[in-house]
């Protein structure tokens, strides 16, 4: 269904939008809404943290996005063409991983990525060869390309999947749980990567239940819940919504002195760490925490000093989206956790 | 391509001919390349090099009487292991054969998953279903082929090629002869069209693909055992297996190709009928595996 006041009479017209969708709703058979009234926006150029629990829809909306699945609700461009209609002529631009990489197990990782480029039309197959190879070298994967696949690790599997997206230069790139399976350095290795094609002007829609993993490549951020989309912007401005925190690092022995001075200042939410500090530790740091609201900070640390309290440590912590997330939505973040 | 570009070009698709071709080539290649594959075709060759070692070490048939009289001549003449051959495996073994293939075309890659991705390459799901259906249909010749051209060479090592005696009692020359079971050939590999096309639609149902395997061979199975009720005798001409011993046609001194024709046209209409189906489940269906 079309939402006229939203979608102009140019439909899929280009308007610096890399991903757009408008009341994408998907209902299934059951009944259920996994995705319900998504307007996601994704300008060119930017990296779109796609984030939320698992199960609350982001899969199904990429789903929808790359035509694989069809909405019951709203509708989706990619790089300004209607999806699924237009799938044959905007989905070469378009590279994917979706729900985890997929591949035949006797088949070498190489043959596998003959296998995938054998069905792009657009694809040169003089240059198959060389692609497959440069793919597989950009993910770390040029040694184990003889394998097969049934004897790569979960880490080599998910390299793979990078690699069939970077087949062909791309406009866009969407990526579902690109960092499942990876171990730390592997992570960071995606994070790397991502940045590197960012800045080469793609665009990247990537997905992950694991906030903290994929935040800091990201200049937007879009987040699910229980198939809404909660909010959606750059990330830098959503952070600053959330409430900062101040953390007073003091003795023991003077918390409660502390708390009355902290209290007396203005701040909320004052709270020494475990109420009595430990016999055993009678005299070591401890840290309070409290709500900063309008108060600036050095008037904070002034009046400690001006009380006699010897500030250990003074430090402002911004939210970060998971604990936006949580303001939000009141719950934890990653169900699975 | 910065922000401030405009957007690239969009990628030139290759000729359409040029573009079905690279990818029927490498589906040709993941079927017959397959181990599984080829453990299949190798056991259907199998047959003719059982049945031609056991009619040559007992030099007596020990299906004469019982079976269609051509069984009975494999020892005089090395064609009719051919027939033979064929005739053993068309009630089963061809049948799962092609249940196996045909199950496993699109459920196959809907479970591993490799389904969705071809599919956002993109590959257009009708050009998908036809590269599978033209790989299954090539892998049912191949079968038909794996126990023909078996049967040929090892029935003219065990028992030479003669002059063919047809079901009449005539004679015809071996030339003559080897074009007929060219033609029977051609008619049993025809013949399996029906049950190619119902596997495929099988096979757009479920990411199972034992599941569609095993419901191909069931249509089959209850195929011929609905033709043998002959209170259900209406609906006779019309199933799927009715026509495949047709085949004996071509050992007649003059060849009814309207019995042929009937049997062909039967399987076209099933092809017809599933090919539809599986391309209106296929063209539709939300890709959830």
């Amino acid at each position: 269904m079309t939402s006229p006041a939203e979608v102009p009479g140019t439909g899929g017209a280009d308007d610096g939008l890399a991903v757009r969708t408008a009341g994408l709703t998907k209902r299934f058979r059951s009944g259920q809404v996994a995705v319900d009234g998504v307007d996601l926006r994704v300008p060119r150029g930017a990296v779109y943290g796609f984030l939320g629990p698992n199960g609350s829809g982001k899969t199904t909306t990429i789903r929808m996005l790359l035509g694989l699945a069809r909405p019951t609700g709203g509708r989706a461009w990619l790089l300004g063409a209607a999806m699924p209609d237009e799938a044959t002529r905007v989905l070469p631009r378009v590279g994917a991983l979706v729900e985890g990489p997929a591949f035949h197990p006797y088949l070498s990782g190489r043959a596998n990525l003959a296998r995938l480029d054998a069905g792009d039309a657009t694809a040169d197959p003089r240059t198959a060869r060389r692609r497959a190879e440069a793919a597989l070298d950009r993910v770390g994967l040029g040694a184990a390309a003889a394998k097969p696949y049934r004897q790569y690790s979960l880490g080599m599997k998910q390299r793979l999947g990078l690699a069939a997206a970077l087949l062909q230069p791309r406009d866009l790139l969407v990526l579902d749980e690109p960092t499942n399976g990876l171990d730390p350095q592997g992570t960071r290795e995606v994070r790397h990567l991502v940045r590197e094609l960012a800045d080469a002007g793609t665009t990247v829609l990537v997905s992950s239940h694991l906030l903290a993993e994929i935040e800091q490549v990201c200049t937007h951020v879009g987040i699910m819940s229980r198939g809404h989309l909660l909010l959606q912007g750059e990330r830098a401005a959503l952070t600053e919504r959330g409430a900062a925190r101040l953390v007073v690092t003091t003795r023991a022995t003077q918390v409660t002195a502390a708390v009355e001075v902290l209290a007396g200042v203005g701040l909320t939410e004052v709270a020494p760490p475990d109420g009595i500090p430990h016999p055993a530790r009678v005299d070591g740091p401890v840290r309070i925490t409290a709500a900063l609201g309008p108060t600036p900070p050095e008037k904070v640390s002034a009046a400690l000093v001006h009380a006699g309290i010897d500030l250990l440590g003074l430090e402002v912590v911004r939210p970060n989206l998971e604990q936006l997330f949580v303001e939000l939505t009141g719950e934890g973040f990653d169900v699975a956790r | 391509m910065s922000l401030a570009e405009a957007p690239a070009a969009p990628p030139v698709p290759a000729p359409a001919p040029v573009a079905w071709l690279r990818l029927l080539r490498s589906e040709l290649r993941l079927v017959l390349g397959r181990r599984r594959n080829q453990v299949l075709l190798a056991g259907l060759a199998l047959v003719p090099v059982l049945l031609g070692t056991v009619l040559a070490l007992t030099r007596d048939s020990a299906l004469s009487g019982q079976g269609p009289s051509f069984v009975g001549q494999v020892t005089g003449n090395g064609l009719f292991l051919v027939v033979a051959a064929l005739f053993l495996c068309l009630p089963f073994l061809l049948p799962l054969c092609i249940g196996i293939a045909s199950g496993d075309a699109v459920a196959g890659e809907a479970g591993a998953g490799t389904l969705r991705y071809l599919l956002v390459v993109p590959v257009p799901r009708t050009r998908l279903l036809t590269v599978k259906a033209v790989a299954a249909l090539v892998f049912a010749a191949c079968a038909v082929l794996a126990v023909a051209v078996t049967g040929l060479v090892v029935g003219a090592l065990y028992f030479g090629l003669h002059d063919v005696t047809l079901l009449s009692g005539s004679t015809v020359p071996v030339g003559e002869g080897v074009l007929r079971v060219a033609g029977i050939v051609a008619y049993v590999a025809l013949s399996l069209t029906g049950l190619v096309a119902v596997g495929l639609f099988f096979s757009t149902l479920t990411e199972v693909p034992v599941g569609a395997m095993a419901a191909t061979v069931v249509v089959a199975i209850v195929s011929t055992v609905l033709d043998s009720l002959p209170q259900v005798s209406a609906i006779h001409p019309g199933l799927l297996t009715h026509h495949w011993f047709d085949f004996a046609e071509f050992l007649r001194v003059q060849v009814d190709y309207g019995v042929l024709g009937q049997g062909l046209a039967v399987q076209a209409a099933w092809v017809a009928l599933f090919g539809s189906l599986a391309w209106a489940r296929f063209t539709t269906a939300d890709i959830t595996s």
